[in-house]
């Protein structure tokens, strides 16, 4: 079970309000992804979870338990830290077994969960090696592997791949998913890429300068994000923001229009406009384009690989009118 | 990190500590307050009552005050200055690249292992004895006349072995201090065209900044309370009577508590004056 | 730097740094060797250098003359002794120090060290008369206490200095992990921070070793180590050389051979965190 509340939880550092007080509730099970710029507060909203900060006012109940002043190690609750944190001096083993030993647990449970885990996390080999002697990926793996045995209510991460090359990445949030998918328990999981938090989440939090902008299923973001910021947030490339006479014929301030819901054509369209540098990825095209009716800014549009564009070619772009977002002069969405 | 839980075991597991110390500063502190108001000889009559500022009017009039807190300034000053100039040079020379490297910074290091008491007598007696000593035998191969170096010279003679004691400390600290100095720094500034000298002046100098700091911090406090090498060399004559050596021999040597806290007083406010302007620097320097 | 150093520079560099350390170890050598020397040796005129009759003479003079290895044994309890009561009691004030810093850490720090800046003659006399009171003049256990308390702002700050290096991370994983604060200190902070522990005891057991102050003011026969040892060679008696120059050897030789040993891990310790 692990299902968390929190009830106008604020957080302070001194006389600086980092979280203002919010609600938000993490059902049993979910997979709830906190994502938002740097500096936001995620990982202090996390750590207001785990119990590693006090909170300044409001509740948080674990299962329907008062929580607020219960020390971290007896919420039931596993964090996998950015930089691992594994015990330098111990053994993989020994990392593993730690949460138990301090739990009491018998030296024969012990042993069948360290191996289960190992197994599960491909560690079998490395279970006698010290922390210094793995690669970046393993390391992660014990980190999981030392939370996991602890068969906690949920799991915290905080941006757990963001020490890892690229390649790695995407291989770790596969694994985790499908940890997910194997163990159902609660996640909480922090991380300032979008890409991440739209591939693995149940449900995204989306936080800006600690306010919850929105909460929803990485679908719903994308399709009905309900202010500029989300808008801008999710979805890669950025989504195109396009200001004055053409957003006022919507009787909006500010129209949004994704990359991959403009059609272009060399012939004839709604915009002008001129090609400024094309990014060939091979499946995809992304080309950056100046337009007069988003002068400030170039927009982007994603094409097919094949299509061929150069510098300083003279394009048309036709938005595809179902999937413009409207946004009033307070940036909320206007439906 | 700091939940209201950990804020308060912090405070009970820094406890012990901050007790001991206030204790060990306070107690003796408040007994030595008490003393210096009193004509206290132990020896002859014990407690003979309170006579007020008395001590501390004559331990400050007496003609070897003045002289004593001269003497000490000197002591520590002339060893900062000696072990932390010849310290950056002997740095630097250990830094270039060499052969035994390893070897000579353990011939560099060895004087800092030996206790005051051995050092002040080996120099005493076979270096600066003026008959049997080394110094006076090379002095003699020159056809000079030996040097009657704990009478004639006593203060610099002093100086000399405190900073050879020292002198390694400073030395491998600033070792340190050079071998983490970035040398891309330095061939940057050598592309630049600054000269040997420059480069020094503008790159090495304030890198070491604040290991002279943490030298001069150090070496200070163990300075100011040095006793062993003069009680071993002198005995305090020949105008090396530090403060406090003086007031040493007020409380032993001469049985008068009561001056000799009076003294102490004294040798409190001056360490406290030292000690406040090294704070404040080291404060500064450190981010502790 | 990935350049070919002219030969001949570091032959200079080498002739030169080789030089000025010989010359600093000279009276240590000196030392050393004059012990082996017959009295008459010793004082020879010219001095001579190496070729004299090698004896143990002066080994057997000074062993009779005073029970060295009591000496000894008292250096390395008070020294020892000291040393450890004072990590015991500083662990847990750097701990809190390092990871729950808060406005007031640096002044705590900076105050503790400044304790070390008092006159220890300002106070001997007040000590004295506590010790008496107490029956701890001339014990092993009222030096122990004393040296463990003079040398405690230096452990404190340098193990602040190498906690500090810790990342809190991992001291919070253990937190999370179930450890109360207790096994939090003995199973993760302390074996991380071994090499700075380790360090940390080194520079204070020479330190003490070393202290010449209270050793010789607070002890009379029982208690005295080797400071006191060494000391009674300073009345004229101390002519001798050669027997001088032996237990000057004798007093010096098992801390310099552990700081020789352990010169690496000294030096990180002594520079107190100013130096990376
Ligand atoms: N212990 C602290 N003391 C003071 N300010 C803090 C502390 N921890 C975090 N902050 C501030 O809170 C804000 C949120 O930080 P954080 O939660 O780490 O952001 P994120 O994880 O989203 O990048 C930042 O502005 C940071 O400077
Ligand atoms: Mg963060």
């Amino acid at each position: 079970m692990g299902r968390i509340t929190l009830d106008k939880v604020s957080k302070s550092f001194g006389d600086v309000e980092v979280i203002p007080p919010l609600d938000l509730t993490i059902e049993d099970g979910e997979f709830t992804v906190f994502v938002g710029p740097s500096g936001c507060g995620k990982s202090t909203l996390l750590r207001l979870i785990a119990g590693l900060e006090d909170i300044t006012s409001g509740q948080i109940r674990i299962d329907g338990a008062d929580a607020t002043n219960v020390p971290p190690a007896k919420r039931g609750l596993a964090m996998v830290f950015q930089s691992y944190a594994l015990y330098p001096h111990m053994t993989v083993r020994k990392n593993i077994a730690f949460p138990m030993k301090m739990a009491g647990i018998d030296q024969a449970e012990q042993d069948r969960r360290i191996d289960a885990a190992a197994k599960a996390l491909n560690l079998t080999d490395y279970l006698d090696r010290r922390p210094g002697q793995l690669s970046g990926g393993q390391r992660q793996r014990v980190a999981i592997g030392r939370a996991i045995v602890r068969e906690p209510a949920a799991f915290l991460f905080d941006e757990p791949l963001s020490n890892l090359d690229a390649a790695l990445r995407v291989g770790m949030r596969l694994e985790i998913s499908e940890l997910h998918e194997r163990l159902k328990t609660t996640m909480i999981y922090v991380t300032h890429d979008q890409v991440e938090a739209m591939t693995m989440a149940d449900k995204i939090v989306v936080l800006q300068a600690g306010v919850i902008e929105q909460v929803g299923s990485p679908l719903d973001l994308y399709e009905r994000p309900c202010n500029k910021f989300v808008a801008g947030f999710i979805g890669s490339p950025k989504m195109n923001f396009i200001e004055g006479e053409e957003a006022a014929e919507l009787g909006a301030t500010t129209i949004g229009i994704r990359p991959e819901h403009i059609s272009i054509s060399t012939t004839e369209g709604q915009w002008k406009g001129t090609v400024g540098v094309a990014e060939h990825l091979g499946s995809d095209t992304f080309l950056y384009i100046h337009s007069d009716v988003s002068p400030s800014e170039t927009m982007t549009v994603r094409v097919d690989g094949e299509f061929s564009a150069r510098h300083g070619d003279t394009v048309y772009l036709t938005p595809r009118a179902e999937r413009i977002h409207k946004f009033g002069a307070d940036g909320l969405r206007i439906e | 990190m700091a939940t209201q839980h950990s804020r308060s075991s912090a405070r009970l597991m820094m406890a012990p500590a901050v007790v001991l110390l206030l204790g060990w500063m306070l107690v003796p502190l408040t007994m030595t307050l008490y003393f210096s108001f009193k004509k206290y000889l132990p020896l002859r009559g014990g407690d003979l009552g309170w006579v007020g500022f008395d001590n501390y009017a004559r331990f400050l009039t007496s003609s070897a005050f003045w002289p004593s807190v001269q003497t000490t300034l000197v002591i520590v000053g002339g060893v900062l200055a000696i072990t932390v100039v010849l310290g950056i040079f002997l740095a630097i020379l250990l830094n270039q690249p060499m052969w035994g490297q390893g070897m000579v910074r353990i011939l560099v290091i060895a004087p800092f292992f030996v206790m005051p008491t051995v050092s002040a007598l080996v120099w005493k007696n076979m270096f600066m004895d003026p008959n049997y000593g080394l110094l006076a035998h090379l002095w003699k191969l020159f056809g000079a006349t030996p040097v009657e170096w704990l009478s004639q010279a006593s203060l610099p003679s002093i100086i000399m072995i405190v900073s050879w004691q020292w002198l390694p400390f400073a030395t491998l600290i600033l070792l340190t201090a050079i071998q983490s100095l970035d040398s891309e720094q330095l061939e940057a500034a050598e592309m630049d065209g600054a000269l040997a000298h420059k480069r020094f002046a503008y790159i090495t100098l304030p890198h070491l900044g604040r290991a002279i700091t943490v030298v001069i911090l150090i070496q200070t406090i163990f300075l100011l309370s040095i006793f062993a090498e003069i009680f071993v060399t002198t005995g305090g004559a020949f105008g090396t009577k530090t403060l406090s050596y003086l007031i040493f021999q007020r409380v032993l040597e001469s049985q008068n508590v009561g001056l000799g806290s009076a003294g102490g007083v004294y040798a409190i406010i001056l360490a406290n004056i030292v000690a406040y302007f090294l704070v404040r620097i080291v404060g500064k320097n450190l981010d502790a | 730097m990935a350049r070919s150093i002219a030969p001949r520079r570091k032959a200079i560099n080498t002739l030169l740094a080789w030089s000025v350390g010989f010359l600093i170890f000279f009276p240590i050598l000196w030392t050393i060797l004059t012990s082996f020397k017959t009295e008459a040796a010793a004082i020879a005129n010219p001095p001579v250098f190496i070729g004299f009759d090698w004896t143990l003479e002066n080994y057997q003079a000074v062993m009779e003359r005073s029970n060295y290895s009591r000496f000894l044994w008292n250096s390395i309890v008070i020294a020892g002794g000291s040393t450890v009561l004072g990590i015991l009691i500083a662990i847990p004030a750097a701990w809190s120090m390092a990871f729950v810093p808060s406005k007031r850490t640096k002044d705590i720090l900076l105050w503790m060290l400044s304790t070390k800046m008092l006159p220890a003659v300002g106070v001997l006399y007040p000590i004295y008369l506590l010790f008496i009171k107490f029956g701890m003049l001339d014990t092993k256990i009222g030096l122990m206490i004393v040296l463990m308390l003079i040398n405690l702002p230096i452990i404190v700050w340098m193990l602040y200095t190498y906690f500090k290096e810790i990342p809190g991370e991992i001291l919070e994983a253990a937190r999370m992990d179930g450890a109360t604060l207790r096994e939090e200190v003995i199973y993760i902070l302390t074996p991380m921070a071994i090499p700075g522990i380790a360090s940390t005891l080194l520079l204070n057991v020479i330190l003490a070793w070393n202290e010449a102050f209270w050793t010789l003011n607070l002890t009379a026969a029982k208690a005295a180590p080797l400071t006191a040892f060494i000391a009674s060679y300073s009345s004229p008696e101390g002519l001798f050389y050669a027997k001088l120059s032996a237990a000057s050897t004798m007093a010096i030789a098992p801390i310099l051979i552990l700081g020789w040993f352990s010169q690496k891990q000294l030096v990180s310790g002594l520079t107190f965190g100013a130096v990376k």
